[in-house]
């Protein structure tokens, strides 16, 4: 295929290929760690908001520490530090491990806030039925805290995109990796580079409109902001 | 009128003796006692800050007493060991600010306890609930989610919540006073009902009215003690204690003539 040339920049197709594959890297690192970050992130913030004495105090610190310390030092520590007792990760392992294990920090709070944004009525209710602690939190908080945490979560799920692309940093080919590569060997890094963003924003509007459509399908009266009243 | 004269009361349901409770340096329940039997209603009444809902939050321990005790039948309430949510789920209550589960539609708010605590099929628990919509009177407004309901109606469904369960009692936290005045009497109307079909209960409220048809006995509460109990007709027109009395003359002031 031939070269397309726009105001003196010069885009080869032929670069394309080795982007699809950095972007696939990319989409399953992001997908991976915020699978992890959801689950870590829910246990967490429960144990914030109903957990009593060091699982409460435990938890505390693990958010504490992982957002007290860049995310980059926490890959560099994975990655480099942990084979000195013996643990050796893959890169992309570590890349997944690294970013999981700070998002769950974020997303614990984000969690926690809705958790905590629900009236406490709710529980005294559930309580006053009969139900345990444990099927409150089920039935009754989590679904209505998580309807409330969509749009906040949203931002993170941005983030860890955006973010991911840090595994570069440890030779993960993703979707930096590969632009890196190709720029490198074309010399055409700002044509590379106005690529890799332009898709990195197309990935970003098709996550935000389908978790604007997620928030919109389980949306039930009273529970959040209601749209258009504001503004 | 139905007053404690009347032959329908049965055995002790809830035996409350000596209970005690204190927020830091205040004691909001300095010793209180009192049963109630089977079919009965009682209500409390008295000041705000004197400790009526504390004691029914007490009762099943969603707020923990300090110290007294409690027995629903021959159940311990306050015994070691005892399965609290067993005691809770044949307990009703029923909160002022009504506390259905928001993201539930009326019918699940009845059946979840169903299904949840009781385990329930869930045509079993559907059958059900929809008859405690309709002992309400909402069974139309089963689909609807509680920011969808008038408070009046989100109380129904509140009632119909602790009915399903099929509780030995149920307890009313001022079920009225977070509701527009013209919607006190649908709620009120539901509670008569109750009360008329025998179900056992105990209600704080400041509706004098209510409390002079339907209420076995008054109880008043001031300063976290009972005060004096007795039938409305004697409460009402022959209070033996001059606190009472007052308390009866303010609230008559603000609420209007009483029984």
């Amino acid at each position: 295929m031939d070269k397309i040339e726009i105001g003196g920049l010069v885009f080869d197709p032929a670069w394309l290929p080795k982007l699809g594959e950095g972007l696939v890297v990319t989409l399953e690192i992001t997908g991976l760690c915020i699978a992890i970050g959801i689950v870590l992130g829910l246990v967490l913030a429960i144990l914030r908001v109903y957990g009593r004495g060091p699982l409460y105090w435990l938890s505390s610190l693990y958010v504490q520490f992982f957002r007290g310390t860049p995310l980059l030092v926490q890959l560099l520590m994975i990655y480099y530090g942990l084979p000195s007792w013996g643990i050796v990760l893959s890169p992309f392992l570590s890349g997944v491990i690294a970013l999981g294990l700070n998002t769950a920090a974020y997303q614990a709070e984000y969690f926690r806030g809705a958790i905590q944004a629900i009236p406490r009525g709710q529980m005294l209710a559930a309580r006053s039925l009969g139900m345990k602690r444990a099927q409150a939190i089920r039935y009754i908080i989590l679904p209505q805290a998580l309807r409330l945490v969509i749009p906040p979560w949203s931002n993170e799920l941005i983030l860890m995109l955006k973010y991911s692309s840090i595994v570069y940093m440890v030779t993960v080919m993703d979707l930096m990796g590969a632009a890196k590569t190709i720029a490198a060997r074309t010399f055409r890094y700002f044509e590379v580079f106005i690529l890799v963003a332009l898709i990195y924003l197309a990935i970003v509007f098709l996550l935000s409109w389908l978790l604007r459509r997620l928030e919109e399908r389980v949306r039930v009266p009273g529970l959040g902001i209601e749209r258009g009243s504001a503004h | 009128m139905g007053n404690g004269y009347t032959s329908r009361k049965g055995e002790v349901v809830l035996r409350v003796e000596d209970l005690h409770k204190r927020y830091g340096r205040e004691e909001v329940l300095k010793g209180v006692s009192f049963e109630v039997r089977r079919g009965e209603t009682k209500v409390i009444i008295g000041p705000s800050g004197t400790g009526k809902s504390t004691l029914l939050r007490c009762i099943t321990r969603l707020t923990e007493p300090d110290r007294g005790r409690i027995w629903l039948g021959d159940i311990e309430v306050t015994g070691r060991g005892v399965d609290l949510n067993r005691v809770r789920a044949s307990i009703g209550f029923v909160f002022q600010d009504f506390n259905l589960f928001t993201h539930l539609t009326a019918l699940d708010n009845v059946r979840i306890g169903l299904l949840k605590v009781k385990k329930l099929p869930k045509e079993k628990a559907t059958e059900i609930a929809l008859k405690q919509l309709e002992h309400v009177g909402l069974a139309h407004k089963a689909d609807a989610y509680p920011a969808e309901l008038s408070g009046g109606q989100q109380q129904r469904v509140a009632i119909a919540r602790a009915l399903a369960m099929e509780p030995k009692l149920i307890l009313f936290d001022e079920p009225t006073s977070a509701l527009d005045p013209e919607l006190i009497g649908e709620v009120l109307d539901v509670m008569v009902a109750l009360a008329k079909e025998g179900m056992t209960m105990v209600v704080v409220s400041h509706e004098m009215g209510f409390a002079g048809t339907v209420a076995d006995e008054i109880i008043f509460m001031e300063g976290g003690v009972i005060v004096e109990q007795g039938p409305p007709d004697q409460l009402f027109r022959q209070p033996k204690h001059p606190r009472t009395a007052e308390f009866l003359h303010k609230i008559t002031a603000l609420y209007g003539e009483t029984g």
